[in-house]
């Protein structure tokens, strides 16, 4: 019984390894007829000998940013876009952010990467200074927003259009203030402001909090900004990261949990997000994302608004953006050109975009924009406008990350007390320059 | 020869998917290659080659250390408590009570679970106010830690989980391990009047050693390459007191561009396992009891 088994077991496998083997043969053949096909040069002339329209190309286009809800709206800008360019078709890829960007560093290895696709900023400049990115040249950029423009240049070349755009408010809890007995927040607060409001607020009870900002590095290199320091120096040749300004404002945030305690330790959060414990009615104020907006708007049942974030020597704020990039290997990059800047410029995406309430489109076009601030909560929704004027840009280098792993884990340290701050800024300094070398 | 067609599938999925990525990445350990590069290209091994560089680098930083020190911290913790715990597992599954094979199965549901189901469920229960386990803890008046929050009690609670985990798995070979003993010895040792203490140290253990053996080399391993639970419960926080050596081979491929420095780092890692097993292996003569 047992024989008999086996040597069926081996004649479906030998059957198995001769039908593989006849795929493979076959497969050769066949293809490169289909590769015929997509050619453009020998495409059927049906159509081009009726009008001498562009030849149609298909490019494919891998996002990470819609996945997650907005993938019915990328499909939808898409119509809007091959209805305008019937001889583009595009392939869009979504692909979850925690998979993406190893997916894109194995397949632009690999040689399979898209034409053109989606980039964070941290990401953005490690690709451009590898030369896999393509300098967008050929279209049409004046309708987009020149800050925003800006963040994906590398030596004064741009390598990125940005797709979107969001920055951060200082959001309060209106009730809270009422009940401390003090004046909303304008956009003329300073953080000082922000210290003595916090500071009444958490007088209100034992569990109720005046402000919360975690010194991790995103927010410290805002604060830096504030303070009038920053991370590199002017022509980012060196680290000033324990920089007096910089240890001043890490200082602060600090000694808000440490001394003072108007933001709860980690201890005190116990494992909650921020935006919960605002959402509970326990917190004043949070800087926080415009992305915010939605989900505060179903979730609070107290009244809420916002205002320009406030700063110290200065106002700045975050500016966050993803960046479409075109492929430097591609053989189809203008397609790929007029695909992402119709994408990231068209007031037609733009308007899908914010009918959607999917981020702001980094265009300039105000009427265009004009109907975001139609929408409410919150009221002052032209605070998100006014911010624009005190942007932030990441302080873009090739390491970016691991300079942002390092500092966040020092800065880790400072928050928990475990050391002072001025010491984990210096660790922070010391470990920065023995790792990466500044170009 | 009669055996390679069949071998020959399996042998080509070893050969591409593994051995020849083990060559390639020690080539790789000597570059400063990105990650990004085309490394098919002609010319690419001249251009990256940087000698031992790599390893200089990671040998003469504090980083690697420090993380050797943390992975070493996690073996220390949790071997003996996943020795301990497999064995009252399997001592208690191999008496033959009623639902005995009920309780089988449940012992063996937390291996079945997937790391990353099983690492956000832990977290959730490890949250110092809102978790399961510090309310727990709170009805018999004990003050619980910050757990994953805390730098002292982050790799603890991470020992814990994975004991939790893995003690399914390993009670399970060790059970087989005991009730491979022949009875008679027990029979035989009652009637001389030992009592079950006596048997277990006497008996149970010496006869179990050869089990007990491949349960500590394959731990050992799988605890140098402690990664997934750490990636969702810490990332490495806080404080670095959770980074470990896998943990950071990934960062540094994937995440900093460096995978040369990647790729060294991991050999450095192959030969920490290999020079251990070794070692465990040159042991097992004192102590391993192969005549049964």
């Amino acid at each position: 019984m047992k024989k008999r088994l086996s040597a069926v077991l081996a004649c479906c496998l030998a059957l198995l390894m001769v039908l593989s083997a006849c795929g493979s043969q076959e497969s050769e053949p066949s293809a490169a007829p289909t590769a015929a096909e997509s050619d453009p040069g020998t495409a059927p002339s049906a159509e081009s000998s009726e009008e001498p329209a562009a030849e149609p190309v298909t490019i494919t286009y891998c996002n990470f940013n819609s996945s997650g809800g907005n993938e019915e709206t990328l499909q939808r800008m898409y119509e809007a876009f091959h209805e305008e360019y019937p001889n583009i078709t595009v392939e869009i890829e979504t692909i979850a952010i925690d998979d993406y960007f190893t997916q894109m560093q194995t397949r632009i290895v690999g040689g399979t990467a898209p034409d053109c696709f989606e980039m964070n900023i941290e990401n953005f400049a490690a690709y451009a200074n590898m030369g896999v990115l393509a300098p967008i040249e050929g279209v049409d950029l004046s309708g987009l927003d020149e800050t925003a423009l800006s963040a994906f240049t590398v030596d004064g070349v741009q390598y990125g259009l940005p797709g979107n755009f969001s920055n951060v408010v200082l959001i309060y809890n209106k009730d809270l203030f009422d009940q401390a007995d003090l004046e909303y927040p304008t956009s003329d607060w300073t953080q000082d402001d922000v210290q003595a409001a916090a500071e009444a607020i958490r007088a209100l009870g034992d569990d109720i909090y005046g402000y919360y900002q975690p010194l991790t590095y995103n927010e410290f290199y805002k604060a830096c900004a504030q303070f009038g320091g920053s991370l590199l120096n002017e022509d980012r040749t060196e680290f000033t990261i324990n920089s007096p300004e910089n240890v001043a404002a890490a200082q602060m945030m600090a000694d808000r949990v440490l001394v003072t305690n108007v933001q709860p330790t980690a201890e005190q959060m116990g494992g909650m997000g921020d935006w919960d414990l605002f959402m509970s009615g326990r917190l004043g104020m949070i800087p926080t994302g415009i992305w915010a907006f939605n989900t505060f708007a179903e979730g609070c049942d107290f009244a809420w608004d916002i205002a320009v974030e406030p700063g110290m020597e200065q106002k700045a704020t975050h500016f966050f953006s993803n960046a479409c990039v075109v492929n430097e290997a591609s053989e189809n990059k203008d397609a790929a050109m007029t695909w992402i800047t119709w994408l990231c410029s068209s007031p037609t995406a733009a308007e899908i975009r914010i009918e959607a309430g999917w981020d702001l489109p980094a265009i300039n076009d105000e009427e265009v924009l004009a109907s975001y601030l139609d929408l409410t909560p919150p009221d002052n929704r032209e605070a998100v406008f006014e911010s624009l004027d005190y942007l932030v840009v990441p302080p873009v280098i090739e390491d970016y990350a691991l300079m942002s792993d390092i500092i966040g884990q020092q800065l880790e340290a400072a928050a928990a007390g475990t050391v002072s701050v001025q010491e984990a800024l210096d660790e922070a300094q010391a470990q920065c320059e023995a790792q990466i070398t500044l170009g | 020869m009669t055996a390679s067609p069949f071998l020959l599938p399996s042998f080509i999925g070893l050969l591409v998917f593994s051995l020849l990525p083990i060559v390639i990445s020690f080539f790789l350990s000597l570059t400063d290659w990105n990650g990004l590069d085309r490394i098919a290209e002609a010319g690419f091994f001249e251009e990256h080659f940087i000698g031992l560089d790599n390893y200089k680098a990671i040998l003469g930083g504090g980083e690697f250390w420090r993380v050797l020190l943390n992975t070493l911290k996690y073996i220390v913790l949790y071997i003996p408590l996943m020795l301990a715990c497999s064995l009252s597992v399997a001592y208690l599954l191999s008496r033959e009570r009623r639902g005995v094979t009920a309780f089988r199965i449940i012992y063996y549901i937390p291996v079945l679970t997937s790391w990353v189901a099983a690492s956000m469920i832990w977290k959730s229960m490890l949250s110092p106010q809102y978790g399961a386990v510090n309310n727990l803890l709170a009805l018999f008046g004990i003050d619980g830690p910050g757990w994953l929050l805390d730098e002292n009690w982050a790799m603890p609670a991470i020992v814990l989980v994975s004991v939790w985990k893995d003690m399914g798995f390993f009670g399970l070979i060790l059970l087989s391990g005991m009730v491979g003993i022949n009875k008679s010895y027990y029979e035989a040792a009652a009637l001389d009047g030992a009592g079950a203490w006596k048997r277990f140290w006497k008996i149970t253990l010496p006869l179990m050693t050869p089990a007990i053996f491949y349960v500590l080399v394959v731990s050992l391993i799988n605890a140098f390459q402690l990664f997934p639970q750490i990636m969702i419960m810490t990332d490495g926080g806080p404080n670095g007191a959770t980074q470990v050596m896998v943990e950071r081979i990934y960062k540094y491929g994937f995440r900093y561009y460096r995978m040369g420095y990647a790729a060294a780092f991991s050999w450095l890692l192959f030969i920490i396992i290999m020079l251990c097993t070794w070692l465990q292996m040159k042991g097992q003569k004192k102590w391993v009891n192969y005549d049964s």
